[in-house]
């Protein structure tokens, strides 16, 4: 059909606020931070200021070692923005440390797309500031 | 026995105002406020008896008609809205609710998504998410666990657009009628979802009445909430839409968002879902009906698709759903106007009032908003005789 490519400069990007620019520093190094609690060790969705199972106000940053499988994804042809370059493929992966985020997959044909399918982080800068985190096939 | 916790209001008005893609002599104030002044109509009730008014517009409406001192609140939530003005009214600080909504003017860049749906959203925004891209991450868990198809969405679809096809004040009134395959055909947006298992957006307006008991003795047909009941897992459209997400270990994951809701309303009520006549269900896309008929107890989880595909959702059915075209077909004016809508609607099939798919004594009528892509889900029952 059709590679899947990493957006390009000219799409609307993340505006980082105070709790999460620890994350999009670590995107402009090429490592990918997660939130852990030091008490109860869990990974959430999204950064937190208490853990949201056991309440203690100890999420640390952790570097994640950036390989997981492929949970859900979708092929957009009609994207929110004219700027995005269309086929692109978001996704929800699993990471290995046992939290979901959602990305895009890259660097295959959407055909390839499957449950399961073994994936690993690779970082694409789209402006000045912001790195974004895509995955492709490992 | 305790006393029912709705035994004391009721709705005794509802209106539509004019929907359509675009109303050009209108803003979200002006047509919500011939939204209420429609509704106040239909109740029979003087603007000057109004005590109350919920929805995104409440302090415009107050000032306009000129009902201030007035309790306001300015929620921009359907069912959770509607619920809140019953409780405004059962606790005695009102006796006369208006519930307004409408949107005009709102989404005029057709090039780019609804703005209502994409808030603040660092997380999701690079990757060019959006709601039907939300709503189809949770479709494919679905498709993966499950095994539904695109045909059967696409059946989903074809119902509600055939409804609203036969609707005169639908936005799409005479543009079907639809077959799974016409569904099937259209332009690809968001795997698995094509255009014509989207939504659509327009412009209009909408409000109810409720009121006391003993002041709905002087209305005409005042239609009765029998349970309503809210979930919600965070914020819509902010993080990854995520089917296994359960922050809870004894409660349902976000997938079947609305079925703790649900389950409350059906108790509160004394029925189960086998009581409902018609439903009223919220269908931002198809594939959210499969999903709410089996979160909601209809059918057992996995089995949507083919309750679907069996014909047992289209007009004169054993559950017809979305009877006025929904959001895909009559309008989805945005905020919470459409949402209000299937409230109404559900008012009006049990009046016996509909003009097109009127479901023959209808005595339970269930209404919902909201969907799994966007992590929240209200399910409210009604009712002609006064619980």
């Amino acid at each position: 059909m059709s590679l899947l490519l990493p957006q390009t400069e000219g799409i609307p990007t993340p505006r980082p606020d105070r709790r999460s620019e620890p994350y999009w520093e670590g995107c402009r190094r090429h490592q990918l931070l997660y939130q852990r609690c030091a008490e109860c060790s869990y990974a959430g969705l999204s950064s937190f200021t208490v853990c949201a199972q056991c309440h203690a106000s100890s999420p640390v940053w952790e570097t994640s070692a950036g390989t997981g499988s492929l949970y859900s994804w979708t092929l957009v042809w009609r994207p929110p923005d004219p700027s995005f370059r269309v086929p692109y493929a978001p996704a929800v992966i699993r990471l290995d440390e046992g939290f979901w985020m959602l990305s895009a997959i890259i660097g295959c044909e959407p055909e390839v797309l499957q449950e399961g399918l073994r994936l690993a982080v690779e970082f694409h800068s789209v402006s000045d500031d912001i790195t974004l985190p895509y995955f492709r096939p490992a | 026995m305790p006393r029912h916790p709705f035994a004391d209001v009721a709705i005794v008005g509802v209106h539509n105002t004019v929907q359509a893609r675009v109303l050009p002599e209108h803003d979200s104030t002006s047509i919500a406020l011939l939204g209420a002044l429609g509704a106040l109509a239909d109740a029979g009730i003087s603007p000057r008896d109004v005590d109350g008014v919920v929805g995104p517009e409440c302090a415009r409406i107050t000032l306009e008609l000129g009902l201030g001192p007035c309790t306001r609140r300015p929620s921009q939530l359907g069912i959770p809205a509607l619920l809140d003005a019953a409780a405004l009214v059962t606790s005695g600080q009102c006796e006369v609710v208006l519930v307004a909504a409408g949107g005009a003017g709102v989404h005029v860049d057709r090039s780019a998504t609804a703005p209502w749906t994409r808030p603040t959203n660092e997380l999701v925004v690079g990757y060019g998410l959006f709601t039907a891209a939300e709503f189809a991450l949770m479709a494919r868990r679905h498709m993966l666990a499950y095994g539904t198809t695109p045909e059967q969405m696409a059946t989903a679809s074809a119902v509600i657009r055939t409804n609203g096809h036969a609707n005169p004040e639908a936005v799409y009134a005479g543009r079907g009628p639809f077959t799974p395959a016409d569904i099937l055909a259209s332009r690809m947006v968001a795997d698995p979802f094509h255009l014509l298992d989207c939504a659509t957006t327009s412009e209009g307006g909408c409000a109810l009445v409720l009121t006391t008991a003993e002041r709905a003795g002087d209305c005409e047909a005042p239609i009765w909430i029998l349970g309503g009941a809210s979930d919600a897992y965070g914020p819509a459209y902010v993080v990854a839409p995520v089917w296994d997400f359960q922050p809870r270990d004894d409660c349902p994951p976000a997938g079947l968002v609305g079925a703790r809701a649900a389950r409350a309303a059906f108790a509160t009520a004394g029925l189960s879902p086998s009581d409902v006549d018609v439903a009223e269900l919220y269908d931002p896309f198809s594939f959210e009906i499969i999903r709410q008929l089996e979160a909601f107890g209809f059918c057992a989880p996995g089995e949507g698709g083919a309750f679907v595909e069996d014909g047992n959702i289209g007009p004169g059915a054993a559950l017809p759903v979305t009877t006025d075209g929904g959001t895909m077909s009559f309008s989805h004016p945005g905020i919470n106007a459409q949402q209000l809508q299937r409230v109404i609607r559900g008012v009006q099939q049990l009046r016996g009032s509909c003009p097109t798919n009127q479901v023959e004594r209808a005595e339970v009528a269930l209404c919902s908003n909201g969907g799994s892509g966007a992590l929240f889900c209200d399910v409210l029952l009604l009712g002609p005789e006064r619980p």
